[in-house]
C-alpha cells in the first residue's frame, strides 16, 4: 500500500488505521443515536396519531396536549418523586452498608454479596416478586398485620402534603412508596459497592493522623471521609437519576398505571399511548420530554467528565 | 472508648447487617418456598410458610411456559455480548492509545448514548428494523443491542486500556509493531480480564433487558423476560407457577453472578462513568 503516498499524507498509515477501528460504530452512533432522536422529534412535531403515518407539521399541538392532560401531569409528579425518594434511598442505604462492612466484619463477603445479588437480576423479575410482596391482601402485610398496621402499598390512592395544581393533586403518591422499595432493593448494592470501592480507596493514614489528632470515630466520618466520597456520590446520582427518569420496566411488571395513574410514569405512558393505542405523535413527545429530563443530569455531568482535549 | 460499650457497638452493627441482610434475602425465600409447594398447599394465606413437602410440579410447568423463550434469551444475549465486546475493545484501544484532536469530545459524543431513555429512539428503530425485515425476530434484537450497547462496552474498554502503560506500545513500536501488530500481540492477550468483565456486564443486561424485546419481537421470538411478564399478567396461571418462572429466568444471571460476582463489581465500578 502507497510507500510513495507516506510523505504527502496529513495521516500515517497507522492513523489510517485507528480511523478504520473507529469508524463503524461512530456511523452507527449518528444514525441510530442522534439521527433516530432527531427524527423522534420530527415525529413529536407531527399529526401521526392514528396507525397509517401522517407526517403533516402539528407544531406544538401534541406537547401542549401532553402538558394539560392529567395522565401526563400524573406522571412528571410521580417522575419527579419517585426520582428523590429512590436516589435518597440508594444513597442513604448503600453508604451505611458501606460504612458497616468497612469495618472488618466477620463475613464481609457474605454480607456483601447478599447486599449485592439483586443487581444481577431483570427489574422484570423484581417486579413479579414484589407484586406480590407488597399485595395489600396478602405479603408482608401477614406479618405487619400482628402489629396492628396494614399499609395499601402500590394500591393506596392517597396523595401526601398534596394541593390541586393544574389538573392533579400534587403531592407523594403513597403508592410510589411501593416502586421505591422494589427499586431500592434491586440498586442499593450499586451505591454499596461504589462506595466500599470509595472508602477503600482512602488511605488509612489520614484516619490516623485525624486519630491521633482527637478526633472521634463520628467527627473522622464527618470531616474527613464523607467530604473524600463526594464524587462517588456524583456518580451514583448520576447513575441512579437516569435509570429512575426512564423506569419503565419495573413498574410495567409490578403494578402498571395504577388506579387514578398513582404508579404511572412517562415511560410507561410512552410504551402504551405508542404502540397499545397507535398516537405516535403523542408518544413521540412524551420521549422527547424523557430525554430532556435526563439531559439535564447528564449532559453537564459527561462536558465535566471530559477530560481535557489534547 | 470502655471494652463494653465497644461490644455493643459490635453487637449492634451485626445485628443491623444481619436485619438487612434478612429484608434482601425476603425475596428469594418467598419465590423459593412458594415455588417448590405442592398444590394444594398454595393459598395466599400461606405465603410465608415452608412446604410440608418438596414438589417440583411448579417448575415444570414454567418451563413448559418459557423454555422457548429462554433458549431465545441464549440465541440473543450471547452473540450480541460477543460482538458489542468486539466492538467496543476496537474503540476502546484508538481511544485510549491511539488518540487525536477531538477524541475525548468523540468519546463523549458516543458515551452520551447509554444515557438516553431508549424510547427516544423506539419509533424510528422499529420502523427502520420492519424496513431491512428485521422487525420481529432475534437478528434484530441482536443488532439493537448491539449498536445501544456500544457506549458502554467502549467505555468499559478504554478504562481498562487506560492502565495499560504507554511504554508497553512504545517498545513495541520501536521493534516495528504497527497499529494492528500492537493490538492484536499486546492489547489483546492483556484483554482476557477486560472481555470477561465486559462479557458479563454485557449479557446480565441483554438477559435482563425488557423494553426492546417487548417492542420488537412477538410471541414465538419473544425473550425470556418478556415471556415471564406475560406469564405473571395471566389470570389463569397460579402464582406458584410465576414465581418458578421468575426464578427460571432469573438463575442465569444468578449463577454468573455467583460464579464470577468479583468481575460483576469491577465492571459495575467500570461502567460508572469517571473522567
Amino acid at each position: 500500500m502507497g510507500t510513495k503516498q507516506k510523505k504527502r499524507k496529513k495521516f500515517s498509515k497507522d492513523q489510517w488505521l485507528a480511523i478504520g477501528f473507529l469508524t463503524p460504530s461512530i456511523v452507527l452512533i449518528i444514525i441510530f443515536v442522534y439521527g433516530f432522536i432527531s427524527w423522534t422529534g420530527y415525529v413529536s412535531l407531527s399529526n401521526w396519531n392514528t396507525i397509517v403515518p401522517d407526517f403533516s407539521f402539528a407544531g406544538l399541538k401534541n406537547y401542549l396536549f401532553l402538558f394539560s392532560d392529567f395522565r401526563f401531569q400524573s406522571d412528571l409528579r410521580n417522575m419527579l418523586f419517585f426520582t428523590i425518594l429512590f436516589i435518597g434511598a440508594v444513597i442513604l442505604l448503600g453508604l451505611c452498608l458501606a460504612i458497616l462492612l468497612d469495618k472488618k466484619i466477620k463475613g464481609e463477603s457474605f454480607f456483601r454479596n447478599i447486599f449485592l445479588f439483586p443487581m444481577a437480576l431483570s427489574f422484570v423479575v423484581t417486579g413479579v416478586v414484589w407484586q406480590w410482596l407488597l399485595n395489600p391482601s396478602t405479603g408482608v402485610n401477614n406479618f405487619l398485620k400482628t402489629f396492628g398496621i396494614e399499609p395499601l402499598w402500590y394500591t393506596d390512592t392517597n396523595i401526601l402534603a398534596g394541593f390541586q395544581w393544574g389538573q392533579i393533586e400534587f403531592g407523594v403518591p403513597v403508592a410510589i412508596i411501593s416502586i421505591v422499595i422494589a427499586s431500592a432493593w434491586q440498586m442499593t448494592g450499586f451505591a454499596l459497592a461504589m462506595y466500599l470501592a470509595g472508602l477503600r480507596g482512602i488511605p488509612e493514614e489520614l484516619r490516623e493522623a485525624a486519630r491521633m489528632d482527637g478526633a472521634s470515630e463520628l467527627q473522622i466520618y464527618r470531616k474527613i471521609i464523607l467530604p473524600q466520597l463526594r464524587p462517588i456520590t456524583a456518580s451514583v446520582v448520576i447513575m441512579m437519576a437516569h435509570i429512575s427518569l426512564k423506569i419503565f420496566d419495573l413498574i410495567y411488571a409490578m403494578t402498571g398505571p395504577g388506579a387514578n395513574f398513582v404508579t404511572d410514569v412517562p415511560g410507561l405512558y410512552m410504551f402504551e399511548t405508542t404502540f397499545r393505542g397507535n398516537y405516535y405523535a403523542h408518544g413521540a413527545a412524551i420521549a422527547i420530554v424523557m430525554l430532556l429530563a435526563v439531559a439535564i443530569f447528564i449532559v453537564p455531568y459527561l462536558w465535566n467528565n471530559r477530560r481535557a482535549d489534547s | 472508648m470502655t471494652t463494653t460499650s465497644h461490644y455493643f457497638a459490635r453487637l449492634l452493627k451485626y445485628f443491623i447487617l444481619i436485619v438487612l441482610a434478612l429484608f434482601f434475602l425476603m425475596p428469594i425465600y418467598v419465590i423459593l418456598v412458594t415455588s417448590l409447594k405442592p398444590l394444594d398447599e398454595i393459598s395466599l394465606s400461606q405465603m410465608w410458610a415452608l412446604p410440608t413437602s418438596i414438589d417440583f410440579s411448579s417448575y415444570v410447568r414454567a418451563f413448559e411456559e418459557l423454555g422457548p423463550n429462554f433458549l431465545n434469551s441464549f440465541y440473543l444475549a450471547i452473540p450480541a455480548t460477543l460482538l458489542s465486546a468486539l466492538l467496543g475493545a476496537m474503540n476502546g484501544y484508538v481511544l485510549s492509545k491511539w488518540k487525536f484532536k477531538g477524541s475525548e469530545t468523540l468519546f463523549t459524543f458516543i458515551l452520551f448514548g447509554m444515557f438516553i431513555p431508549y424510547q427516544s429512539i423506539l419509533i424510528p428503530l422499529i420502523q427502520f428494523l420492519d424496513t431491512i425485515g428485521l422487525y420481529n425476530s432475534i437478528w434484530g434484537l441482536i443488532f439493537v443491542h448491539v449498536i445501544y450497547g456500544l457506549p458502554i462496552t467502549t467505555l468499559m474498554f478504554r478504562n481498562f486500556y487506560a492502565n495499560i502503560p504507554d511504554e508497553m506500545l512504545e517498545s513495541a513500536r520501536i521493534d516495528g509493531a504497527g497499529f494492528l501488530g500492537i493490538f492484536r500481540h499486546i492489547i489483546l492477550p492483556l484483554s482476557i480480564t477486560g472481555f470477561v468483565v465486559v462479557a458479563i456486564w454485557q449479557f446480565t443486561n441483554i438477559w435482563n433487558e425488557f423494553l426492546f424485546a417487548v417492542t420488537i419481537t412477538q410471541s414465538d421470538q419473544q425473550p425470556v423476560m418478556v415471556a415471564l411478564q406475560n406469564l405473571s399478567g395471566s389470570q389463569i396461571v397460579q402464582w406458584n407457577v410465576q414465581m418458578a418462572g421468575a426464578f427460571i429466568a432469573a438463575l442465569p444471571t444468578l449463577l454468573v453472578y455467583m460464579i464470577l460476582g468479583k468481575y460483576f463489581v469491577r465492571g459495575l465500578l467500570a461502567g460508572s462513568v469517571k473522567g
